[in-house]
């Protein structure tokens, strides 16, 4: 059986990165995700792996050297937090233009602006509805446990690669800086040049050789065209929605109220809930694992049995707008947050819930 | 079973290695476990503490307001958790820099001088041994052959050789163990 090893959240990302066949890392370092970094240098997997670690002068350079690596269907990623996201996020529009598969890791901490180092989920918005301009969506998967933030970079390259989209694990200060018990998974061979041409031959620069020029760009002067190539997107979009939807119901069998969130803020969550049933009040969890796609339609059947929903989340209220829009009015949707990394207690989120609740 | 424990004292007393040995440890005995630390712009000589979680069911909440057990190693760190602890619960402190002592009455609470015992044996690094000692005194959750293969585990290779008497340190700290309230 594979080794339990006790790491932090952010360790497992660069133990991850380098076990699955990642070819290179570019970014620069920033509070709470430095360590992402930080262990790929002490682990130095450019002599065993072959793979590239680089720390650029900037996250506008990296997120673009993870463009020029991504564009020859090479399976690159960066990592940041939350103001270091949003300077790269001209480069994660272009990418999402240009179709290519990369990982995006975002360790959010409180904003806006520099804003604080202490956990935030205040970044859902500009990871799930785009957060650079253009109608696109990354594939955004939200990591509860260190064993997640493991399970996560292997998935996120996988969904990457299979639609062609970058996809972004978003964490948060409290799983990037917790240990806990992982199991790394075994290694993955770096593809070879050969295995490269024959995954993604179809569109990445590989070299010309003997086949049509391939054209990586974002640019189409011509609107009719843009528009086809926008339509384009929004189908492989739906066929996201379609497929890929995750998600984990606890305790929501029996349960009167339902409490929707997500990353850490679902772990405290689930402490409410053994206080709450401690004190006869029904609570379950739904926990969204992919933001987008998001779960609308287990959250709408909960309707069914569930009198009310309150979405708890580190921010001043962002996911609760796809919960009500799931719900569509049928039931009464709450919302109870901290802002600025301030981390709510399992406490106050069992009174919050009795006084929106009234119970 | 669950214990939920906070320590907390300076940076640089070997409140976060504690925890992690500690942690290991309890993962040398198939239980689950979780380790948060307070992080900020922390320093030496600032406050630190951490969050250790040993269960043996999945743990829901890495982040608690109050805790079975509080180790409290400087007078910010008890003015802040002393009324954290879960009635019934415990407090071991280490008297070394406490003014105001603790007051609560429907918990257990105990002394450990790790500062005064490790500066006696020459060795200021053994400290947070010697609380952790006096902590598994109180809560025998860990066996001393897993503390061993956690200590293995969390120390680097080059330290191998320190693990004798960092279990001595324990070992002092078992030995040294002063009620002052118990319930």
């Amino acid at each position: 059986m594979a080794e339990v090893k006790l790491m932090k959240g952010n360790e497992v990302i660069a133990e991850t990165a380098i076990r699955c066949g990642c070819d290179g890392y570019f970014g620069y370092p920033i509070t709470p995700q430095s360590e992402v970094m930080e262990t790929l240098m002490l682990r130095k997997p450019w002599e065993e792996t072959g793979m590239v670690v680089l720390q650029a002068e900037s996250e506008l350079a990296a997120i673009n050297m993870v463009y020029g690596g991504a564009s020859c269907g090479k399976k690159v990623m960066t990592s940041s937090s939350s103001p270091g996201v949003s300077l790269k996020q001209e480069g994660i529009t272009y990418i999402a233009g240009a179709e290519l598969p990369c990982l995006v890791v975002d360790v959010m901490r409180g904003g806006p602006g520099l804003g604080t180092i202490q956990p935030s989920q205040s970044d859902y918005f500009q990871a799930t509805k785009g957060g650079g301009h253009g109608d696109y969506h990354l594939i955004v998967l939200a990591p509860a446990s260190v064993q997640e933030m493991s399970d996560f970079v292997v998935l996120g390259f996988d969904l990457a690669f299979k639609y062609r989209n970058p996809a972004m694990v978003l964490a948060d200060g409290v799983i990037g800086q917790m240990m806990e018990k992982v199991v790394l998974p075994d290694y993955t061979p770096r593809r070879t040049e050969e295995e490269i041409e024959k995954q993604c031959g179809d569109w990445a620069l590989t070299g010309k050789k003997n086949r049509e020029r391939h054209i990586i760009t974002s640019l189409e002067l011509e609107a009719h065209r843009q528009e086809v190539f926008n339509e384009k997107l929004q189908r492989k979009y739906r066929e996201i929605e379609a497929n890929e939807v995750r998600y984990e119901m606890l305790n929501c069998e029996d349960a009167d109220y339902i409490f929707v969130a997500y990353g850490s803020t679902s772990r405290i969550c689930q402490k409410s809930i053994q206080l709450a049933r401690e004190q006869g009040i029904k609570v379950g969890l739904l926990r969204p694992i992919t933001l987008y796609p998001f779960p609308t339609k287990p959250i709408s059947e909960l309707c069914n049995t569930a009198k009310g929903f309150l979405a708890v989340e580190m921010s001043a209220g962002q996911m609760v707008e796809d919960v009500r829009l799931a719900v569509e009015g049928r039931k009464p949707v709450e919302f109870y947050g901290r802002m600025g990394g301030v981390v709510p207690t399992p406490e106050e989120i069992v009174e919050a819930l009795k006084n929106k609740f009234s119970i | 079973m669950t214990e939920e424990i906070i320590i907390a004292g300076f940076g640089g007393q070997g409140v976060l290695s504690m925890g992690k040995i500690l942690a290991y440890s309890g993962i040398m005995q198939d239980q689950e476990v979780s380790w948060m630390p307070s992080y900020g712009p922390e320093m030496r000589g600032g406050t630190a503490n951490v969050t250790v979680i040993i269960s043996d069911e999945r743990i829901s909440s890495p982040v608690l307001n109050t805790f079975d057990t509080a180790i409290v190693l400087n007078q910010q760190s008890m003015d802040k958790f002393e009324p954290l602890v879960k009635p019934g619960g415990t407090l071991i402190y280490d008297p070394n820099g406490i003014t105001h002592h603790p007051t609560r009455t429907d918990i257990n609470i105990y002394q450990i001088e790790g500062a005064r015992l490790a500066a006696e044996g020459g060795n200021p690094k053994i400290f947070n041994m010697i609380i952790l000692g006096g902590f598994l005194k109180v809560k025998p959750i860990i066996h001393m052959e897993n503390l061993e293969k956690g200590l293995q585990k969390s120390l680097p290779a080059r330290h191998h050789k320190l693990i004798p008497m960092n279990l001595e340190a324990v070992q002092t700290g078992m030995d040294n163990l002063k009620v002052i309230h118990k319930l």
